[in-house]
Order: C-alpha cells, then sequence, then structure tokens
C-alpha cells in the first residue's frame, strides 16, 4: 500500500487551491449531499442552459479526496451536454473501482485512479460526483 | 496481567497490516475477543447448541442453563439485584430504543419532558427524538461548559417536575470523560423522572454497580466489552420492567395465547420474542469471566495512565487539537491534527499498521458544538501498551511531514 499512489500531487494541489468553491447569486440547481458515514458534505450548483452544464460550483467539507474530487469535477463537467456529464460520472465510478478508463478530456481526474486500491476511501471520492448525478436525473 | 502479557491472548493482534505490526488503537468503537471468548461460542455450538426454554431434551437444558447462566453472570457484573433485572438485547442501541419505545412512548404525554445531552451517541438521542414526537413531549437538553462537562447547576435547571425521563451516557465516546451519572439520578429522582445510563462506554472500561448509581435503567454492548457482536444487555429496575409492554412479540415471551387476546411472560422473558441470541450470550458470559479475573480496577487504572500518557505525548505535537478535558480520561483521546482532514490522517496511520477512527462517531451534535466537521480518535483497551502510543505519535508526525511536502 503506498500513500504516493493515493495523494498524487496533482490531487493535493485542487485541494490547496479549489477550482470553482464558492456559490451563485442566480438561481441554480442545487444539490446538497453528505457521507453519512464520515460527516462530508458538499452543496453543489449546476447552471444548466439548453442541456448544457455552463458553470458549476460547489462548497462543502471533506478530507483531501472529496474536495479535490469536487474541484476537479466541477471544472471538467462546465461545458458539457448533460448526457455527456452523466457519461462522465459513470466512466469515474468505473475508475474508482479499478477499471482501467481515461479521462482525455481532463486529465487531473485520472490522479484519483489510486482511491481503488484504498476501498474505504471510495465513497470520499465520488461524493462530488453523485451530487452531479442527483443534479442531473433529478433536478428540483 | 494487563497490557503486553494480555496480548497473546487476543489472536487477532497477532498480525501485520500493510507490512506493519497491528497497532490497534479502535477499541471504543469494537473491541477485540480474547481467545477464551471465541472457543466459549465455539464450544456452544459444536457441543450444546439447542433451542432454549422449551426443549425437553439434555442439549436443551444445557443451552438453557448457558444461556440463563450469562444472564446471572451480566447481572454479578453490574450488581443488579437479580438475574431478571437483566434482559438480553442485540446492544446498547437496541436496549436504548425498547426503553424509548416501551417506556417512554407510555408515560410521556403533550407538556411532558425528556431530557439529554449534546454530547450523546445518535443511539441515545434519535429515540428520544422520536419518543417526543409521537408523545408530544418536549426533547430538552444539558447544555455542556466550554470543557464539554456537565455542571449540575444546569442539570438542575434543566430538570423540572415535568420531566419523565432524563438519558445521559456515563462515558463520552468523544470527550473520554465521566459524567456524574449518579448526581443526575437524584435530581431527576425528585422530579419523578427515571434515570437511563448509556452504558455502552464504560462497561468495558470501569467498575459499574447500578444499585449505586441508582440509575433505573442501564445498558451494555458485548462487543466493546471483549464478547461478540449482535448482543448487549438492558438492565431495568424489576417494577419497571414489569410495567413495560413488549415491543416485539412472537415465540418465547408469551405466557397465553389465545385467538384474540394474549398475555407475557413477565421481564425479562416479555422482551425477548423469538429464539434468543444464545451463543452471543455465552459468549458475553465468557468475557465478564475474562475480564473480572483481570479486575475492572485493575482495567480502569491501566486505561487512565494510558490515556493521561498518550494526552502528554499527543499535546507536544505541534498543530494538534485534543478535544474534551485533561482529566480522568477514560480510554481514548479525540484529535485533530493542523488542518489534515482526520480521514487523511487515518488512512496515512493505516498504511503504518495504525487503526484509528475518524469521523463523527456517530456524535454529529457534539461534532456541531465542537466546532468540526470531524475528528480523530485513538482509542484504547486492555492489550494496548505505551508503546502503541509510542507508534501513534511517530506516525502522527510522519503524517505531518507528509502532508507538508504533499501540500506545501
Amino acid at each position: 500500500m503506498q500513500l504516493d499512489d493515493l495523494y498524487r500531487r496533482v490531487i493535493m494541489d485542487h485541494y490547496k487551491k479549489p477550482r470553482n468553491r464558492g456559490t451563485f447569486e442566480a438561481d441554480a440547481v442545487t444539490i446538497d449531499l453528505n457521507n453519512p458515514t464520515c460527516g462530508d458534505r458538499i452543496s453543489l450548483q449546476l447552471k444548466v442552459e439548453d442541456g448544457i452544464v455552463q458553470d458549476a460550483r460547489y462548497t462543502g467539507e471533506g478530507c483531501s479526496i472529496s474536495m479535490s474530487s469536487a474541484s476537479m469535477m466541477t471544472d471538467a463537467v462546465k461545458g458539457m451536454k448533460l448526457e455527456q456529464a452523466l457519461e462522465f460520472a459513470d466512466r469515474f465510478s468505473a475508475m474508482v473501482k479499478g477499471e482501467d478508463v481515461t479521462f482525455d478530456e481532463y486529465e487531473d481526474i485520472e490522479a484519483l485512479s489510486g482511491v481503488c486500491k484504498f476501498p474505504a476511501r471510495i465513497k470520499c471520492a465520488t461524493l462530488a460526483w453523485n451530487a452531479l448525478r442527483k443534479g442531473i436525473e433529478e433536478p428540483k | 496481567m494487563i497490557g503486553r502479557e494480555l496480548r497473546e491472548q487476543f489472536p487477532i493482534l497477532n498480525q501485520n497490516v500493510n507490512g506493519y505490526p497491528l497497532v490497534y488503537l479502535d477499541s471504543a468503537a469494537t473491541s477485540q475477543k480474547p481467545h477464551r471468548v471465541i472457543e466459549a461460542v465455539k464450544k456452544y455450538y459444536e457441543w450444546d447448541n439447542s433451542n432454549v426454554h422449551r426443549g425437553v431434551h439434555t442439549l436443551g437444558s444445557r443451552a438453557t442453563d448457558a444461556y440463563e447462566g450469562a444472564r446471572e453472570k451480566v447481572a454479578r457484573f453490574l450488581h443488579a439485584k437479580s438475574p431478571e433485572e437483566i434482559v438480553f438485547t442485540r446492544g446498547t442501541t437496541t436496549a436504548l430504543n425498547l426503553v424509548a419505545s416501551s417506556y417512554a412512548r407510555a408515560v410521556c404525554k403533550e407538556g411532558d419532558e425528556i431530557v439529554i445531552t449534546p454530547m450523546e451517541h445518535h443511539s441515545n438521542l434519535i429515540p428520544w427524538q422520536q419518543a417526543a414526537k409521537a408523545t408530544g413531549a418536549t426533547l430538552k437538553y444539558i447544555p455542556l461548559q466550554d470543557d464539554g462537562t456537565i455542571s449540575l447547576a444546569d442539570v438542575e435547571a434543566t430538570i423540572t417536575d415535568r420531566t419523565k425521563v432524563v438519558s445521559v451516557m456515563y462515558v463520552s465516546n468523544v470527550l473520554g470523560l465521566v459524567n456524574p451519572i449518579k448526581e443526575i439520578g437524584e435530581i431527576a429522582h425528585r422530579h419523578g423522572a427515571v434515570m437511563v445510563v448509556d452504558g455502552a462506554q464504560s462497561s468495558p472500561h470501569m467498575k459499574v454497580d447500578v444499585q449505586d448509581l441508582n440509575c433505573d435503567f442501564y445498558t451494555l454492548s458485548g462487543h466493546k466489552m471483549c464478547g461478540p457482536t449482535g448482543i448487549g444487555a438492558l438492565y431495568g429496575k424489576k417494577a419497571l420492567l414489569n410495567q413495560m409492554e413488549p415491543i416485539e412479540y412472537g415465540g418465547e415471551m408469551i405466557d397465553f395465547v389465545d385467538l384474540y387476546e394474549s398475555t407475557w411472560k413477565d421481564a425479562p422473558w416479555r422482551f425477548e420474542g423469538g429464539t434468543p441470541i444464545i451463543a452471543g450470550a455465552v459468549g458475553l458470559g465468557a468475557a465478564i469471566d475474562f475480564l473480572l479475573e483481570i479486575g475492572m480496577d485493575t482495567i480502569h487504572e491501566h486505561e487512565r495512565k494510558l490515556a493521561a500518557y498518550a494526552y502528554d505525548k499527543l499535546s507536544m505535537i505541534d498543530g494538534i487539537t485534543i478535544f474534551g478535558p485533561e482529566q480522568d480520561r477514560v480510554g481514548l483521546v479525540t484529535f485533530n491534527l493542523d488542518d489534515i482532514h482526520p480521514h487523511d490522517v487515518a488512512t496515512v496511520l493505516d498504511a503504518k499498521g495504525i487503526a484509528i477512527r475518524a469521523g463523527h462517531h456517530c456524535c454529529q451534535p457534539l461534532m456541531r458544538w465542537l466546532e468540526v466537521s470531524a475528528t480523530a480518535r485513538a482509542s484504547f483497551y486492555l492489550y494496548n501498551t505505551e508503546h502503541d502510543i509510542d507508534q501513534l505519535v511517530k506516525a502522527l508526525l510522519e503524517t505531518k511531514e507528509y502532508f507538508s511536502d504533499a501540500i506545501g
């Protein structure tokens, strides 16, 4: 078990310098999600127009894995069609379960592939992506 | 015999995890099991297994004796007046739910009060929330002092003549402090309320005398005190238990069943519908024998020393925050390290074979009171040593270094 497989530099960079952290003033789809086993929480906001994610922001509390994952996800989905974003979320789930997939659209995400060797931390990595999925599949 | 000499009796401790000798510092979540407890359960299944209270045959008698013998052991362990005051449950959660669902819902009505504290584990909080909602009673909280302790003046100010139930944890699973249960109980009784004690974290670590505490209900979880998972107990004063309605109906718990009406056995059996947790009870009995042979005072003193040692060593780490008062901690230290999230701390420690708990410890309201979203917790038991704590401290220093490199 190599810690460096998990804590790659790019992850720590997103953790230290989060992208898209904050909230929109105007109306946006807002999804609040908790990880009840550990207390992590995220509030994700999506601006969707014409079936395209125009912008995304988040606030929340959690470990380096959950917060860096949120930073990357919100960056990556900007400009994506909703179905493309869902496919992205599926691919992310596959990656953290150990499947060999790539993210040519946003390579930083591949740094989180090491999570598959740390089963207890998979839920941390997927929190933001579950919020994304919820925001697209059941927008309020 | 305690600490290092005991370790060989716990088979699980003799292993490497991620290439390092296991350092198990998560006994407040669940304790490890000595060989003789594992053997007692095995022997029960290999030799005595049968259903209880009904078989005329020899195995049936043996199983019944083993099960009821375990009840006597729990009664002795808690200094109850009689085994009939001990209900076997799945653990503390089930025991507290039983009191909340049966006793509290029967006695509380609109305008009455149920009093608890913000430091309670979810299992001593949600059952009362739900009982209050169902009956129209008001749920009230005894406020905490700045250091997390409870002041008796606040207890006096919170409990009134409308209070029907007061329920407080004996030992905090986060702050490690011992609450003044006996004194709180005296105040509760003066107002005609019953005193319920969540004993999940006290039972494994210290002598408990329910008659001296004069509490009305007391709970324990077997798996936190060297016993198997899935078994625990509710102590209740006999008169109270016998006025309570069962909440589960079925075999074993009945006196007489007719087509439209049925009657129940006396307590405790009226609360043990269905085939009970026989092997679990046998294992719990073996765990109690084991603990009493070592002596609860010896165990308590060993852990008090370990907690004090851990407190001293951990407080020397630059950037550490320790939660709860320094004095008289029962076997655990809860902390955060710089602004490294506790999950990250726990993952780095795990890579070095050290098991600690990270998260909210089933105490979300207390986390909010502490103004943190999560904490790390190292907890100790009779098999831990100062060496374990030295390993923890060393690993925490390495964690700091690792994250300052990674983040820096």
